[in-house]
């Protein structure tokens, strides 16, 4: 932990759902491994994007980062200190220091709190708690700056959600998530939600308060090219767990895990030339349940390069080089590469 | 801004119009009535409405001024309502949102009761209650207010439930919000177009219920009038005396109408996204 670099460092996480079953006397007929074993660190003002299809744990892996979802295993530490030890008091004092932007720019908003009120709740909460010293008039002030630098004009206070777009309800969201002064933001799938070319505003609108604000962001997403303009390191999840990890640009030049390379050839190219000669792997399958009991390889039943030992024994995530990891036997050989 | 919203609203207007109307004649009939409610007058038994008389809806079969007694009896009915229904809300609500927001084992508890008291017609359980306590006004009230327990309780489990699910409920929880915070600012006040819709209804319901109680002869004991009271009374003359029936269930009528439209007007005026619709 000895790291001040390091801003969020996630160890081993798991969370598991349980199934019930029965009506009276609740069964456990399983778990659902949402998230099996998931370890990463996230570096002050870096942008970490973390990547997979649906239902493979990113979002997830995110609230149980923000310590709304209970997690079976495994520890975060934001800042070097360990957040399930915290008492809920200072939970409360931590959450000021990393604060979320939802998926669902509809339902994260409370229909009936206007756009002015729901930007300044969390300081009207940490005011109420006497956890912050700030003034109503500070407040209004405050929630006023926030909307102008999130693109809203101040004089939308009074509307209610219902009367924005989706890209300006958006915007409330992210000045809600800005207004405690967090040092993370943890971004839940921010665009997904959006318009292709609401996408982009919004996506500038993150970099350009990144830049200003110097906040560092986790940065959750299934679309490829968002992550690649937005992130400066990507986390590939498959089935619960991180496949590999790379600065974006190795990543897309060079993937290799196999399940990063079928997911990288099937991004949609702009140019229907380079589209037409490109190899596309097309995988088989689907993605097994998350139910499921298992051994080996999360991925050996859908890898085209699927070896014997990845049916009995499963790939721990390891360094190809300092910039690069990955958990797949195809590369575990002596003589890594540099 | 000036002018509060519910008055823009023309349904919720002509609602609170009606309930007006009969809350003035509760406080006239306090004071003055045309006739002595139950003094009988044997020489004018089943008069018909006329204005020489005075008797302006006529006399029913004990000589009785209908007008007076529809007028006694609004403030039973109206008292009745609201209290029953005060007191089958406030308990119901609290159990649905207890339930709702705890969710597991007492979710399963308090609404297998509320199932259990669903599963008597309500008029039956209210016969049922009142049976047990008694005949008279206050236990007319817990009668009522029984049997909506459990529809309060649903309706606010199922409204929480749904509301808890929310993104915005993370985002609260997220930005330092504790349980009650949650439940009251953000839970609660989402729910309120349903229970307020259902408490509307049951204003209503509980004038039918209480005209069915007295109506059955479990409720309110004549001398004492009430409307359903009246309306049981003039079963056995209304062939020949209408007016005994018609008046009592007009006013019926009215009243469980006022209710209607105001909770219409309120959900429409309580719900910020359909505020600017119309």
């Amino acid at each position: 932990m000895g790291n001040p670099d390091i801003l969020l460092d996630v160890k081993d996480l798991k969370v598991h759902f349980p199934i019930e079953k029965g009506i009276l006397l609740k069964k456990n007929a399983g778990w659902i491994r949402a998230v099996d074993g998931v370890s990463f660190s996230v570096r002050k003002g870096e942008s970490l994007g973390l990547v997979g299809e649906s239902g493979c744990g990113k979002s997830t892996t995110a609230m149980a980062v923000a310590q709304l979802e209970a997690a079976t295993a495994g520890k975060v530490f934001f800042e070097g200190r360990d957040l399930s030890l915290l008492s809920s008091e200072e939970l409360r004092r931590a959450r000021m220091n990393f604060q979320i932007v939802f998926q669902d720019p509809y339902s994260s908003l409370n229909p009936r709190m206007r756009a002015g009120d729901l930007i300044a709740e969390p300081l009207r909460i940490y005011a109420g708690k006497k956890i912050i010293s700030i003034s109503e008039n500070d407040i209004q002030k405050k929630t006023a700056s926030l909307m102008d630098r999130c693109g809203l004009s101040p004089s939308f206070a009074d509307r209610y959600p219902h009367e924005f777009s989706g890209g300006q309800r958006q915007r409330i969201g992210i000045a809600r998530a800005l207004s405690l002064g967090p040092k993370l933001i943890l971004a839940d799938e921010p665009v997904s939600a959006l318009d292709v070319s609401i996408q982009s505003q919004i996506l500038n609108l993150l970099k350009d308060l990144q830049q200003e604000l110097d906040l560092t962001f986790l940065f959750i997403a299934h679309d490829l090219a968002v992550v690649e303009y937005f992130c400066s390191r990507i986390a590939v999840m498959y089935l619960g767990q991180i496949v590999e990890t790379a600065d974006s640009q190795t990543l897309y030049q060079q993937p290799m895990h196999p399940y990063t390379r079928a997911l990288l050839s099937a991004v949609p190219l702009p140019d229907p030339k380079s589209a037409r000669t490109r190899k596309r792997i097309i995988l088989k399958g689907d993605v097994p349940s998350p139910s499921a009991v298992r051994s080996g390889c999360p991925f050996m039943e859908r890898c085209p390069d699927v070896m014997e030992r990845c049916r009995v024994e499963a790939p721990v995530l390891s360094d190809l080089n300092e910039k690069h990891q990955v958990a797949c036997f195809l590369y575990d050989s002596p003589s890594k590469q540099i | 801004m000036e002018k509060p919203r519910i008055l823009k609203n023309g349904i919720a207007v002509t609602g609170l119009v009606i309930i007006l109307f009969y809350i003035i004649m509760i406080i006239v009939s306090v004071f003055w009535l045309p006739f002595d409610s139950s003094a009988m007058d044997v020489k004018h038994v089943l008069e018909s409405p006329s204005f020489k008389t005075g008797h302006l809806f006529g006399t029913d079969e004990f000589g009785r001024d209908v007008l007076s007694r529809i007028m006694k009896g609004s403030s039973v009915s109206l008292i009745i309502s609201i209290s029953a229904t005060a007191f089958g809300a406030l308990i119901g609500i609290l159990m649905g949102i207890w339930a709702g927001f705890l969710g597991g084992r007492w979710d399963n508890f308090i609404m297998r009761i509320a199932d259990i008291m669903f599963s008597f017609p309500s008029l039956l359980l209210a016969i049922f209650i009142m049976a047990v306590l008694g005949e008279n006004t206050y236990n007319v009230i817990i009668a009522v207010g029984i049997v909506y327990i459990p529809q309060f309780a649903r309706i606010s489990r199922g409204a929480i439930i749904s509301l808890k699910s929310n993104e915005f409920v993370r985002a609260a929880r997220s930005n330092g919000a504790g349980d009650s915070y949650i439940l009251f600012r953000h839970l609660l006040p989402n729910s309120m177009p349903p229970i307020i819709v259902q408490i509307s209804l049951s204003l209503s319901v509980a004038i039918l219920l209480e005209s069915s109680l007295s109506f059955l002869g479990l409720g309110i004991q004549p001398p004492e009038p009430s409307w359903g009271n009246m309306l049981s009374g003039a079963r056995k003359v209304m062939m020949i005396a209408p007016w005994t029936a018609i008046y009592p269930g007009l006013a019926i009528v009215t009243l469980v109408l006022g209710f209607n439209l105001l909770g219409d007007g309120l959900r429409d005026v309580l719900d910020p996204r359909l505020r600017n619709v119309r």
